[in-house]
């Protein structure tokens, strides 16, 4: 996408887009940096999301109440 | 096209002069000309169309209608429609009513009905640790394998092995039930048409007693959302006839929710995830649709916003 990478020079830093462009393994580590810090956020930022869609609902908000109850017949 | 070739005969001569004089006018052209046709052109026309329009009404009275071989009455009620909360697209299951569900199925239902396919260890981390899975998984005696001498002996059971059956076979199960299958509530939420709602109405739709008119069958009870209304089951949820180690007050339509949450939930174990999933891939979705309406308009804004001159060589000849 040649576009993308104008914009990022026009737009963005030229400066940047020199550093991320010029050598093709600069490129591709940030590519796929890129992908694995965006997929970790999505997730944690979504789960958290969910979480607060169902919150006391889900299994582990309920979990507690037994956890204790198990834990005192026998230490396992 | 075809007005023009019916009537071609008395006005051919016109037709070609208009044509002739004027080529670009054709659509207004065709004016006071050919507006008038004769009689029997219009009653042949009304006729066929009538006759058309007649027959395919016939067909229709005849082949075409919804045909209802069933009365209403064996039919069954339509259940009532609730608004199940963990049937919206962003809830789960609310996993405390699963796990009282389950208690309710245990203790209510698990005499006469199986839920084969649901296996201990799905449980865990579900409504119950693996403690208490275990423990109930171990009350159950299932067969081993054959030993050196060939001999099945009984062990106690493993998470992984599935709820046992109440009954050793479908025949057993209706020689004790009158004839009447319990059927495997497994998959029974996607098994039945209305899903929740149909087995929360059937579960708290018994009358005290059945309406008058109505016939009964000898060792049959008289369920309205049923179709047939004859039901082989009997009322079984009664205000209190669990106790709820929540606390929960048992009543009857509280029992009934409950597990019919719980068997939703054998039914579509996946649910939780799936839905966690649909929403995730439809964020991710609309930001990609984004981004292409986005590449799309920058590729095409030189393409739209270009204008194309035309400026004619200065010749000698003009």
């Amino acid at each position: 996408m040649a576009g993308i990478s104008n914009v990022i020079y026009q737009h963005v830093s030229p400066a940047l887009a020199t550093t991320l462009f010029r050598r093709n393994a600069v490129y591709l580590t940030a590519i796929f940096a890129g992908a694995f810090a965006f997929e970790l956020s999505f997730d944690t930022g979504s789960n958290k999301i969910w979480d607060s869609w169902n919150a006391g609902r889900q299994w582990k908000d309920i979990k507690p109440r037994y956890l204790v109850a198990a834990e005192e017949e026998d230490d396992d | 096209m075809l007005a023009r070739s019916l009537l071609r005969g008395p006005n051919r001569a016109i037709a070609r002069q208009s044509l002739g004089k004027s080529t670009r006018a054709s659509s207004t052209a065709a004016g006071a000309e050919f507006a008038s046709s004769p009689f029997y052109l219009t009653l042949t026309a009304s006729l066929a169309t009538a006759a058309a329009a007649g027959s395919a009404a016939w067909y229709y009275h005849l082949y075409g209608q919804e045909a209802f071989a069933m009365t209403p009455a064996e039919e069954g009620l339509h259940p009532t429609q609730y608004p199940w909360v963990h049937e919206r697209f962003n809830k789960t299951f609310d996993h405390a009513a699963l796990r009282r569900g389950f208690q309710v199925y245990r203790e209510v239902c698990a005499s006469c009905h199986s839920l084969t396919r649901v296996p201990w260890r799905s449980f865990v981390g579900v409504m119950h640790t693996v403690d208490e899975m275990k423990a109930m998984a171990e009350e159950n005696e299932y067969d081993t394998e054959p030993n050196d001498q060939g001999e099945i002996e009984k062990r106690p059971g493993k998470l992984s092995d599935y709820i046992p059956a109440p009954y050793k076979n479908d025949e057993a199960a209706r020689a004790a039930n009158g004839g009447a299958l319990p059927p495997d509530l497994s998959l029974i939420i996607k098994g039945r048409h209305g899903g929740c709602n149909y087995v929360f109405n059937l579960l708290t739709g018994y009358p005290d007693e059945p309406p008058a008119g109505a016939s009964v069958a000898e060792g049959m009870n008289f369920n309205p959302y049923f179709p047939g209304t004859g039901i082989a089951m009997g009322r079984v949820l009664f205000d209190g006839v669990v106790e709820y180690e929540d606390g929960t007050p048992a009543t009857t339509s509280q029992m009934a929710k409950d597990v019919v949450e719980f068997l939703n939930w054998s039914a579509e174990p996946e649910m939780d995830d799936r839905k966690k999933m649909g929403v995730k891939s439809i964020a991710l979705l609309t930001g990609l649709f984004a981004i292409s309406v986005w590449v799309k308009r920058y590729k095409w804004a030189p393409i739209k916003s270009r204008k194309v001159v035309y400026s004619p060589p200065i010749g000698p000849r003009r």
